[in-house]
């Protein structure tokens, strides 16, 4: 430290000026190589994707300006588009609220009664970190018309089980599929935010009467209401996205019926290679995330409660 | 004032029973217990089944993947299937490449979510507010919605099919600077001042003092950052066009359309590539948990 001799001639403010200068030197320093990156990798390619939209930009060959072209396109001309919009919304409006209820029900299973707790966590985690394309691959093998679920469907007396075949059954499988690889993640969100619930407020409320149903009410899901809104928030932009499950198990068929709006965005711009109208598809898809995203915190102060 | 502490007493006890493993307080409380964890170990084994199918699949003869009825076990355990996977496709390429591309993946983001975390975490400086703003509106943006501008970046650059394409791109997304923020704004700071009255730089003392502490947290970073690159699938899809530059999902899927599908042998190469990501995730299965709690949206 050179700064206390410097100290002595100078007004009291100046060393700790220059102290803050050289605090500020080093910050920018420690911020230099994730900032760069940032702007480069994160906040430039955010900011061009809004900008390709408006583009008539194809993989190979000249771009030009198309204003709204490629909105209009996908919004008045394009019959998949909003098929895929559907599929998408279908396809969350069933995840959510099974995630949830699975993730909730096993998490509150899986009590301190239970022996071996983090091994049962940790298996029922477990295909949320195997590689999504190996698990779809084997739920692929087991829907196959002569695969074990068929095989299991004849035990309860539906003969020539073939999800796949219809468009409401491979929804069905796309979503089944994802909520065993994902539902892991909320579950020990949950986990965690029910330990940490003191369990003097279950006994104090049990000395006042309350039954199971009331303790669960008034106080496990008011205790446990930030971390319900927490995994809403993440899970809902999570569910917006599929892509993998759908393109291994169904490749997005029968016909459209499970193409999502992330598939779609794939297949505009990577078979059919335009990238200015995938763009206008990746933009509608922010706005419907934000959109959510901003309502659910909006709405949050009704019933989430922070200690 | 005297209930409270009656209640408190008995929840600690009520805790030390259940640590102690020792007996409940009625019989039936106790057979319910019991029963619970049968019911939950059978719903354990039919969730699994998936896996158990995968591998019981991956070594049967090929010619009896589709018996009727479907039957577990094979005419033989057929071992061989996993070294005809292996060199069916490249696998190990794949397994190659997927290393490679994970662990320089993790170290960078590693890296670079230190520094910029502990600049905002301890230091001063202008635009501080505004620009950690600016990195935490960027979280929820998904990785989806800009691989189209990220495609046309990596076209300029001239990098498509290559491993800095499949690793720079996501390896400056704010949520390992967010996290370790976070971490690092629990650690009191009297153990950074006395090495900085000792004269320490700020980055010794980063080096030297906080990251040591912070091993948990960047331990989970870490961990995520790994398995997310390990698995990934739409970005090197959309980027990766030869077999030698493929990671193992890609791997996986190109094995998917050729000649009819080998379905023992894609679930044997399912299966081992499955092995680097659940292993990591057994064995540091408890700062895992903890991560998880905290970040909640790691890997995801």
């Amino acid at each position: 430290m050179t700064t206390a001799s410097t100290g002595v001639s100078r007004s009291p403010a100046a060393p700790r000026r220059a102290l803050r200068r050289r605090e500020a030197v080093a910050a920018y320093g420690f911020l230099t190589p994730s900032g760069l990156g940032f702007l480069a990798f994160t906040l430039g390619p955010i900011l061009g994707s809004l900008a390709i939209s408006f583009f008539h930009w194809p993989v190979i060959g000249g771009r030009s300006w198309a204003g709204l072209t490629n909105f209009l396109t996908i919004l008045t001309e394009d019959p998949i588009f909003w098929r895929a919009v559907r599929n998408t919304l279908i396809f969350v409006v069933l995840y959510m609220p099974l995630n949830f209820l699975l993730a909730l029900g096993l998490a509150l299973w899986i009590s301190p009664q239970i022996r071996g707790r983090g091994l049962y966590r940790l298996l029922f985690f477990l295909p949320a970190v195997t590689p999504i394309v190996a698990n779809a691959l084997v739920w692929r093998l087991l829907v196959q018309p002569n695969g074990l679920f068929a095989e299991v469907a004849t035990w309860f007396g539906i003969e020539d089980l073939n999800p796949l075949g219809s468009g409401a059954g491979a929804m069905a499988v796309v979503v089944a599929m994802s909520l065993w690889q994902g539902f892991g993640y909320n579950m020990l969100v949950f986990s965690a935010g029910l330990d940490s619930i003191p369990e003097q407020l279950y006994e104090a409320a049990s000395l006042d009467g309350a039954n199971v149903l009331h303790r669960f009410a008034r106080i496990t899901l008011p205790m446990l209401s930030p971390s319900i809104f927490f995994a809403t928030v993440m899970t809902l932009i999570t569910s917006f996205q599929v892509f993998a499950q759908p393109y291994v198990l169904t490749a997005g068929g029968p016909g459209v019926a499970t193409t999502t709006m992330v598939m779609y965005l794939y297949q505009r711009g990577f078979q059919l290679f335009d990238l200015g109208t995938a763009s206008a598809v990746a933009t509608s898809l922010f706005v419907i995330i934000a959109a959510i995203t901003a309502v659910q915190f909006t709405g949050q102060r009704r019933w989430v409660h922070y200690e | 004032m005297s209930e409270i502490s009656t209640a408190l007493s008995r929840g600690r006890s009520g805790a030390t029973r259940r640590v102690a493993g020792g007996r409940a307080p009625h019989q039936g409380s106790r057979a319910r217990a019991v029963l619970s964890q049968i019911l939950l170990t059978v719903v354990l084994v039919i969730f699994l089944m998936p896996f158990i199918w995968m591998l019981a699949t991956a070594v049967k003869p090929g010619n009896e993947v589709f018996s009727s009825p479907p039957s577990f076990f094979g005419s033989r355990i057929r071992w061989q299937n996993f070294i005809d996977a292996w060199t069916y496709v490249p696998f190990d390429r794949f397994m190659i490449n997927g290393a490679i591309v994970s662990v320089l993946g993790t170290v960078l983001v590693c890296a670079t979510s230190v520094l910029a975390a502990y600049a905002f975490a301890r230091l001063t400086f202008r635009g501080k507010g505004p620009l950690f703003a600016l990195y935490l509106v960027t979280l929820l943006v998904p990785q989806e919605v800009v691989v189209i501008p990220m495609f046309i970046l990596m076209q300029e650059l001239g990098w498509q099919n290559s491993y800095q394409a499949l690793i720079l791109p996501w390896a400056f997304t704010a949520f390992g600077t967010f996290l370790l923020r976070q971490f690092f704004l629990t650690i009191p700071r009297e153990l950074e001042e006395a090495a900085r009255v000792d004269g320490a730089s700020r980055l010794r003392t980063l080096l030297t003092i906080v990251v040591p502490v912070a091993r948990p947290a960047i331990g989970v970073l870490a961990v995520f950052t790994f398995i997310n690159y390990w698995n990934s699938f739409l970005w090197p899809l959309i980027i990766i066009s030869t077999q030698e530059m493929a990671t193992v999902p890609i791997g996986l899927n190109s094995f998917l359309g050729q000649q009819g599908n080998q379905w023992h042998l894609l679930m044997a190469a399912s299966a081992l590539s499955m092995v680097p990501t659940a292993l990591i995730v057994i064995l540091l299965q408890r700062h895992l948990v903890r991560g998880i709690a905290l970040s909640g949206m790691g890997g995801r």
